[in-house]
């Protein structure tokens, strides 16, 4: 009998467009990654959220079959990630934080070279990137040198050289990191397209605001392992309903702030600098009593609302730090030190 | 926005050597655009081997006797395989610096994550950096032309020479890439990728006869390729070859040339490849 439910569990992981199980990557003594299980089912948009460092990359390589896990296994549509790497190089398409297009060869050149590694017929390849230049919209630009492309554009192509072979799993690494807000909104307009015709996608981000926009389900992770998994507003509802905001106009009376802002919250309140945060439950009342309390204590208040938490709530709650906290914090600190001490 | 209509692609079969040629052909050819589209660096990578020939043809020419062959050209005649030999050798260094500059870069990673043969990102560098070295000797023959050497031995005989040349030109562009597979960063390949390849021109027969060497210097320079590639192509082209020390590769130049290209590119190819299907990028 044990065989029926072998061939179940053979079906299941097909019919993931990803599943990687306790996945564990080592680098010397660092643990990027500890212990992650991810699952994408096919057609779904699955965002990756989380700091730098926090395994995100680590992830994506481990999938695209450019970095073997220490521990763990992973398939990607079906396919072992380290047994099976050719037929996973098959399935997906990759797209990195980082342009990964020849510069020296213009538009045209790069997608037919990566469709001819891709072992593609030269005729579907022809045709393919010229749909693929005119939908990126980069016809014009097609016989220029990708050096002179703008960073949008750049993406733009990379993107398409992700999409020569028609992966059914796309795997998107900080897509938009570095771009300009409207290169941003037009490539979010691309994935969002993809997607509505059936591409499985899988993005990482460190933009709350991102993954928001595009993904259904939403992993959180730090320090290598997986802290939240949901739907952004099941993510929300985890650390309760509305928030009450306050920014206070005298910084140094933020701890009068937070008394009285404890006593109206439901839960405990995070500060930054001059503003104070903290879920509470019972609507417009409870802004009245914060207005009391603060008035009590003659504090003077710059803005007071309401509102819906965004996802920048949900990673503070879980985590402790905001989202972009690390970035600043694991960047070395540029320039030299003690330059004046000869 | 317009959507993507075509169909879903039919992925080709093949076996798997004709796919390391096929994808070498298409990376080989994408590493000779690059040479195209960056005119500046084709252009000082002629001008170094000319600014040679001129050097040693002038400067130090009358210095350097040749021992068999007291004729006023003869140093410049026996100069100019030299300088072949020396410049295809520093082919080496082209590998080495593109290789670690494409694995400095994202598009490693795209490879990578390609169905492409692993091999074949080296196989297109390697005969890249070869084929360079075509324009390469045509630009230095006639030069050399210019200053007085001569090919005095028939065509056929020359066309060997010069493919002599192109073999050895894919054998250290092997070992180049080997040694930029272990390169931490271009800046670095820029200088210890050239390094080695000083020594190993210059302890050869490129500009001085074997047999003015210290005994123990000739042994190392009689076993050294460049010396035996450089001593074939001097036949090959019927140039004075200066008197050979008893050693047998420089009995059996050509023969000796063979081998050793054979022996390096078996030896070389089999680690790059493991290095580069083991090195993860950044």
């Amino acid at each position: 009998m044990g065989s029926a439910y072998a061939c179940l569990d053979v079906r299941m992981t097909r019919d993931l467009a990803v599943h990687a199980e306790g996945l564990v990557r080592t680098f010397g003594d660092v643990r990027a990654l500890d212990g992650i299980d991810l699952t994408v089912e096919r057609g779904q948009v699955v965002g990756l959220l989380g700091p730098n460092g926090a395994g995100k990359t680590t992830t994506v390589r481990i999938l695209s079959t450019l970095l073997a896990p220490t521990e763990g296994r992973a398939t990607v549509a079906g396919f072992d990630v380290v047994k099976q790497a050719d037929e996973v190089r098959r399935s997906i398409g990759l797209t990195g934080q980082y342009a990964a297009i020849d510069e020296y060869l213009t538009g045209r050149e790069n997608l037919r070279m990566f469709g001819g590694l891709y072992h593609l017929s030269p005729k579907y390849v022809k045709e393919r990137s010229e749909e693929l230049l005119d939908w990126f919209d980069l016809s014009d630009a097609a016989d220029r040198p990708a050096k002179t492309y703008s960073g949008g554009m750049r993406r733009r192509l990379d993107l398409a050289a992700s999409l020569v072979a028609q992966p059914s799993i796309l795997f998107l690494d900080e897509p938009t990191t570095g771009l300009d807000p409207r290169s941003r909104l037009g490539l979010w307009d691309v994935i969002n397209n993809l997607v509505a015709q059936g591409t499985t996608v899988l993005l990482t981000t460190q933009y709350l605001e991102e993954a928001d926009q595009l993904a259904q389900d939403i992993v959180v992770i730090d320090h290598g392992r997986v802290i939240a998994h949901g739907t952004s507003e099941q993510l929300k509802d985890q650390i309760g309903g509305d928030r009450i905001e306050i920014t206070v106009s005298d910084a140094s009376r933020i701890d009068d702030a937070v008394r009285a802002v404890r006593s109206v919250s439901a839960g405990e309140p995070l500060v930054e600098e001059s503003r104070v945060s903290a879920p509470v439950s019972g609507g417009s009342t409870v802004l009245v009593n914060a207005i009391r309390a603060l008035d009590a204590d003659g504090i003077e208040v710059s803005d007071l609302v309401l509102r819906r938490p965004t996802l920048d709530d949900v990673f503070m709650s879980l985590t402790g730090h905001a989202a972009e906290d690390e970035t600043t914090a694991a960047k070395p600190a540029k320039g030299r030190r003690g330059r004046g001490s000869k | 926005m317009a959507t993507l209509t075509m169909g879903k692609p039919q992925m080709m079969r093949r076996p798997l050597l004709g796919w390391t040629i096929h994808d070498g052909l298409v990376v080989a050819r994408r590493n000779l655009i690059q040479t195209v589209r960056i005119p500046e660096m084709l252009f000082f990578s002629l001008v170094q081997p000319v600014i040679f020939v001129l050097l040693f043809a002038y400067v130090f020419g009358g210095a350097i006797p040749i021992p068999g062959d007291a004729g006023a050209d003869a140093y410049r005649n026996y100069l100019m395989p030299g300088i072949f030999g020396q410049t295809v050798a520093f082919a080496a260094a082209a590998s080495t610096v593109g290789l670690a500059e494409d694995m400095h870069k994202g598009i490693i990673d795209r490879f990578r994550a390609l169905p492409m043969s692993p091999p074949a990102v080296l196989v297109g560098r390697t005969l890249a950096d070869a084929v360079r070295q075509i324009l390469v000797l045509f630009v230095l023959s006639i030069t050399g032309f210019i200053v007085g050497w001569r090919i005095s031995n028939g065509l056929l005989p020359a066309i060997g020479a010069y493919a002599l040349l192109l073999l050895f030109a894919y054998t250290v562009a092997w070992i180049g890439s080997w040694v930029g597979l272990h390169m931490p960063n271009p800046e670095t390949a820029n200088t210890a990728g050239l390094a080695w390849l000083f020594p190993l021109t210059f302890l050869s027969n490129a500009f001085v006869p074997i047999s003015s060497m210290p005994t123990w210097l000739q042994a190392f320079a009689a076993y050294n390729p460049v010396s035996t590639v450089v001593l074939a192509s001097r036949e090959l082209f019927g140039n004075p070859t200066g008197i050979q020390p008893d050693y047998w590769p420089l009995q059996h130049a050509s023969l000796y040339t063979l081998i050793s290209c054979a022996v390096l590119i078996a030896i070389f190819a089999t680690l790059a490849v493991r290095k580069y299907t083991r090195t993860t990028s950044r």
